[in-house]
């Protein structure tokens, strides 16, 4: 089986997704899939792409739930997932050949494609689902924070940040350094509450979600919960001459 | 081998990403977001935003990431078709451009120069209308339109007449400062990312996002309210809220009077002729009520002490209201009262009662104040610059019932009662609008307008003011062949190209030679009656043997069902081989900040034996010897096809479709000389071009003399007038005293009724007509769809990784009624109108309106077509409700009439009833076999690849 870093890593970058504004367009899941299939783990595959079961390898798939509260309407609330990149990351330890991996220096869970036989194991360990077989290599194939993107010096400086984070339309998607307190990050799940995903696994991931902020459902502000007729004896428009005339 | 100990091995962390970075502008939908097209040995390597760009500021959706598969598609037609078998039988043969150009040459030549009308020109989601609709009118047809009376013409039509603007490309919420934004049945494709872009922001700055949708999705999900309203009432809503914000005088009284026609004095003279008009002066100018002099003025007048109510007889003895008080009459109806409308909008009056509130503290409690001091177009100085912070936007949704276009009107009348028009806070128009309340330009298309061999004097659409205006021929009869423009759809902004197969089937009102289309897929789901219509696009005359549409071109990147019915196919190519220009003379990008527009250019080199469209119906007109498309020696104008034509065109002296970078030296904006090195500069900047509207020109646009005199040196208006915006809907008013028999022009007796009814001056919500005749027992349910935010109308069936995330659509169902019925998720159901039924699988839904069950759009795709295995689950399982939609209302007085708006003619494709019944599982085991006859695969396509193993032009493409 394969160890995990030593020591922790002096990095741990990651994504802190924002379930409050996350719409479900799937825009980083394509664009994850256009940027990796010409990256790192190029390709990612897709079998009878034009067939009666279309089916390929993405490191990123948006699901939506439909949840009822007690008080209040039904909501759907849209869930990106990816590799949570964790730091007890059973997807390593459990990888006979010593193809998953996590990285002293950022933390970041990666497969070296040229030790994978694609046993699979790494998927079933993982709690999330996060990991994808490859349905034309028949390699595995995960997140890698797009990780030739973020260090890449033939990119500008704010080019730098994994494929899923730039384009998102609503601003959903964050990428930092969690073990800096003091990273932008840090300070967005420190002030929105920032979760880990099922943290009674054990797993301690690196990603974190916001959660949906509470939603106003009834009044804003001062607002009554209704308007008082501006007049109730004098005609419906009454209050007009009042108005004009002063 | 396990190796704990240093883990981190080399990988290549700086490898470039690509050879070579070009700009240009996404067309995988309507948003047209600037992107950068990443090239390695040749190949797309990949498709990112671009950072600089006004609409999506380096933010790209899903099908824009999703452009490398449609490039890569196996659906792109290769070469010319000509049809050798019987229609729909799929049997082409290719041929080369030149018989291609000839076939069409000669067909319309010989139309041109005997009846022009035979031809039909449809175009459908194109960007190039400002061609389109030019080429149709020098060709001298009136019979033109794009998609637009099958999508939102309600909304944009309802905009126009009203404030002189409307949503998407006309405005767009001020993100910046609004505290409460009112999101109305959204189709998820128009200005996709700006929105996104804008309800993270209102997110961020804790703004109250309130969605009015049947469906809580998208969006919806997101809101911090989802009011899941019953389709079809939308208007009912709004125009209820208005009475609560009237009743507790919430309302912007000095808004109204400064900058609409509220204060103007209706002329109360039941039965007479001029009953409803506003009362003029001699020179025209219509008259307010001075309550200080105690007489009639000229508006603007002194508009510190106008009368809103009250009754006014003028020194004429002419008797008086003002429209004010019209109106607030009207809402004050009971029949708006939050109990009269709970059981039909499904809104609870608690709910309205709190909204009202809501907006009236939004609205009028400590809004945005800055002092400064302005003058208005009417000369007016104004002190300060008062916000009104609630935004709506509305889409699709309220627009495509049979009441869209009274319903979208009732929400402008709600945004000028709180006086939230173009005001921090508020929605804000962006260039070229505001335009005058309507547009000044009329359609052409008259009977003497139509002359052989000659061009209309003007475009085929545009905006009526009164039934003289109409294009009716010498018997009254419609003059177009969708009817637009006649007393069937007066408004028709933008036709009803929903109608064109039906009409021209029937030959009412005539038989029409050729059917011209441009990348709208009426053969499948941009149609109602969708088996209908693929029956009239075969029926053939049985006298003759010919068919009823003797011939149809077709213009297309892709094997759309529609190709499979052409007698003539031209190819187009796709987004990234071409020339385009995003126009400020078609659908603008710019937003409330500044004017933009952008250009595409030809990204790949062409593989196959395709022409851009464009530039093939600038060859055709010149071929056809149109005056705007030959020099007077008889050669083609623009012989460099499209990218010539938008350097060289010239609509005005100085106006041409790019306004940046013009004059010779490219210094000039908006007006210019031509500059031949355009393209260049354009490219040079990313491919689009963005000029910021000084910041005191950025509020009350309509009549702010400083936006005015921007907008005439840009050229987006003639003179620099100012707009007044329409509370009181006065044009409606005399389409109603012609059905009340009044004037030269009336109305044919089945007709009347229904126009004095619907063309209304006064805000008002009536029944769907579908409801009208619908036996609620029979069909209880309401039947609407959505555009998933991932997919753009049929195109993307054919791209691999969309197909992946929307492959078969299912039909979502409320828990209560799939209870009732016994149905499950996945469980196969029939949906059934009184038109048809459709098989599809169901899903049960918490997050729904009670009485509405809906799906994905254009997902259902026929066997065969867009080059997929016919066992495709967009085949198999995937379903339109189109076929449920009649695309003809029931029976009246012995004729049918259009399943549309009876104002703008737009399709009333949301108003579909019907209801839902478990299959038995005889009928399931039917519908899961599947095995309908499959469409062939035309000539030039070849077998789709299996297996897609693409890198990015690393190595090999697919294999």
């Amino acid at each position: 089986m394969t160890s995990l870093p030593r020591y922790p890593s002096e990095k741990k970058l990651g994504l802190v997704i924002d379930l409050d504004t996350c719409v479900g367009c799937q825009a980083c899941v394509v664009n994850c899939k256009e940027w990796n299939t010409g990256g790192y783990p190029a390709p990612l595959s897709d079998i009878d792409a034009y067939g009666a079961a279309p089916q390929g390898a993405w490191l990123n798939r948006v699901h939506a739930f439909e949840v009822e509260p007690k008080d209040g309407n039904p909501q759907i609330v849209h869930f990106p997932k990816s590799c949570l990149h964790c730091e007890d990351a059973a997807c390593v330890t459990v990888c006979p050949t010593g193809a998953s991996y996590k990285r002293q220096a950022d933390g970041i869970v990666l497969v070296d494609e040229d030790r994978c036989m694609g046993c699979g194991l790494c998927a079933w360990a993982c709690p999330y689902g996060a990991r994808e077989m490859d349905p034309g290599v028949g390699v595995m194939k995960k997140c890698t924070l797009c990780i030739d993107r973020i260090y890449n010096e033939a990119l500008s400086e704010e080019e730098r940040q994994p494929a899923c984070v730039r384009t998102c339309p609503t601003r959903a998607r964050h990428f930092g350094d969690l073990a800096d307190p003091d990273s932008d990050i840090s300070k967005l799940v420190a002030a929105r509450g920032g979760m880990d995903l099922m943290p009674e696994m054990g797993y301690r991931p690196t990603n974190k979600y916001l959660p949906p902020r509470a939603r106003r459902e009834g009044r804003t502000g001062e607002a009554p919960r209704a308007l008082e007729p501006a007049n109730p004896e004098g005609g419906f428009l009454a209050w007009l001459d009042r108005l004009l005339s002063d | 081998m396990p190796d704990g100990a240093s883990p981190d091995r080399p990988i290549d962390l700086s490898r470039a990403p690509s050879d070579e970075i070009k700009p240009s502008t996404c067309y995988m939908c309507a948003c047209r977001c600037g992107i950068r097209v990443h090239l390695k040995n040749g190949q797309l390597r990949y498709i990112e935003g671009n950072p600089d760009h006004p609409v999506n500021r380096g933010v790209l959706c899903a099908k824009g990431s999703a452009g490398i598969m449609n490039q890569l598609s196996p659906a792109k037609l290769a070469k010319p078709l000509k049809r050798t078998g019987e229609r729909g039988s799929g049997e082409f043969e290719e041929i080369e451009w030149k018989e291609a150009l000839e076939i069409a040459t000669n067909r319309l030549s010989k139309i041109r120069k005997s009846d022009p009308k035979k031809l039909a020109f449809f175009t459908g989601r194109d960007q190039s209308q400002g061609l389109t609709g030019w080429w149709a009118s020098q060709f001298g047809t009136p019979n033109h339109a794009a998609h637009g009376g099958f999508c939102s013409v309600n909304m944009a039509a309802a905009g126009l007449y009203t404030l002189g603007g409307a949503f998407w490309e006309f405005g767009e919420p001020d993100w910046e400062q609004t505290k409460l934004f009112l999101l109305f049945g959204v189709a998820e494709d128009h200005d996709s990312n700006p929105i996104k872009l804008g309800l993270a922001r209102l997110k961020e700055r804790g703004a109250k996002i309130v969605s009015i949708n049947p469906v809580r999705s998208g969006y919806s999900a997101i809101a911090d309210e989802w009011i899941g309203i019953t389709p079809g009432s939308d208007g009912l809503f709004v125009l209820s809220l208005c009475r609560e914000l009237l009743r507790a005088g919430k309302v912007d009284i000095d808004f109204l009077a400064l900058f609409s026609n509220a204060a103007h004095l209706a002329i109360d003279n039941p039965g007479g002729g001029d009953h409803g008009l506003l009362a003029r002066n001699e020179e025209g100018a219509p008259l307010i009520w001075d309550r200080r002099s105690n007489s009639p003025v000229a508006f603007p007048g002194d508009c510190a002490a106008p009368a809103m109510q009250g009754s006014f007889t003028l020194p004429d003895g002419r008797k008086t209201v003002p429209a004010f008080e019209l109106v607030a009459r009207r809402l004050d109806e009971d029949s708006y009262a939050p109990e009269a409308i709970a059981e039909r909008t499904g809104v609870k009056p608690e709910i309205i009662r709190r909204l009202a509130a809501e907006i009236a503290e939004a609205a009028f409690v400590n809004p945005p104040i800055r002092d400064e001091l302005w003058e208005d177009a009417w000369g007016r100085e104004q002190r300060q610059v008062i916000g009104r912070p609630v935004a709506v936007h509305a889409m699709r949704g309220v627009s495509a019932h049979a009441n869209g276009f009274h319903s979208c009107r009732a929400i402008h009348i709600l945004q000028l009662l709180i006086g939230a028009i173009d005001r921090p806070g508020s929605w804000r128009y962006k260039p070229p609008f505001p335009r005058p309340t309507p547009p000044g330009q009329k359609p052409t298309g008259k009977p003497h307008q139509v002359v052989p061999g000659k061009p209309l004097p003007g475009p085929p659409l545009g905006f009526v003011t009164g039934p003289e205006d109409l294009l009716l021929s010498e018997d009254g009869s419609p003059q177009r062949i969708d009817k637009a423009y006649s007393w069937e759809a007066p408004v028709a902004a933008h036709g009803l190209m929903h109608m064109v197969i039906a009409n021209a089937w029937r030959g009412d009102p005539y038989p029409i030679d050729t059917l011209f289309m441009y990348m709208a897929n009426m053969a499948w789901n941009s149609t109602m009656n969708t088996g209908g219509v693929i029956d009239m696009l075969t029926d053939k005359n049985p006298a003759t043997g010919e068919y009823k549409i003797p011939f149809i071109i077709y213009a297309d990147a892709f094997a759309a069902e529609t190709v499979y019915y052409a007698d003539l196919v031209l190819p187009d190519t796709t987004y990234l081989e071409r020339w385009d220009c995003i126009s400020l003379l078609d659908r603008p990008i710019c937003d409330a900040h500044s004017a933009a527009d952008a250009i595409r250019q030809p990204v790949l080199r062409l593989d196959r034996d395709v022409r851009p469209f464009q530039s093939v119906l600038l060859d055709l007109g010149a071929r056809l010897g149109l005056p705007g498309m030959v020099k007077e020696d008889g050669s083609p104008r623009y012989p460099g096809g499209y990218a010539d034509y938008i350097v060289n065109h010239e609509r005005k002296p100085g106006i041409g479709p790019l306004a940046g970078f013009r004059g010779t030296d490219g210094q000039s904006h908006g007006r210019g000389a031509v500059n031949p090195q355009q393209l260049e500069r354009y490219i040079e900047n990313g491919c689009f071009w963005r000029a910021p509207i000084p910041e005191e020109a950025q509020h009350h646009r309509f009549a702010n003399q400083a936006y005015l005199d921007w907008a005439l040196d840009m050229g987006f208006i003639e003179r620099p007038a100012p707009i007044l915006l329409q509370f009181y809907g006065e044009i409606f008013q005399r389409f109603r005293l012609a059905a009340e028999g009044h004037g030269a022009i009336q109305p044919p007796e089945n007709l009347r009724a229904r126009i004095a009814r619907v063309f209304d001056p006064l805000p008002l919500w009536y029944p769907p007509f579908e409801d009208e005749s619908n036996d609620d027992a029979a069909y209880p349910l309401h039947g609407v769809t959505q555009r998933p935010m991932a997919m753009y109308h049929s195109w993307h069936s054919q791209n691999a990784w969309l197909r992946q995330i929307h492959g078969a659509n299912r039909l979502y169902i409320p828990e209560a009624v799939a209870a009732a019925e016994g149905i499950a998720d996945e469980d196969w159901v029939w949906a059934e109108s009184r038109h048809g039924r459709v098989k599809a699988q169901a899903r049960v839904m918490q997050a729904l309106n009670d009485k509405t069950v809906w799906t994905w759009n254009a997902i259902g795709k026929r066997a065969g077509a867009w080059n997929l295995d016919p066992r495709a689950p967009e085949a198999t399982k995937g379903f339109l409700l189109n076929h449920l939609i009649d695309d003809l209302l029931p029976e009246q007085g012995g004729y049918r009439f259009s399943n549309s708006d009876p104002i703008t003619g737009q399709a009333a494709w949301y108003d579909l009833r019907l209801r839902v019944r478990k299959m038995s599982d005889a009928e399931t085991l039917e519908a899961e076999r599947a095995d309908g006859a499959a469409l062939p695969r035309p000539p030039g396509l070849q077998p789709p690849p299996g297996r897609l193993l693409y890198r990015g032009g690393e190595e090999g493409a697919a294999s």
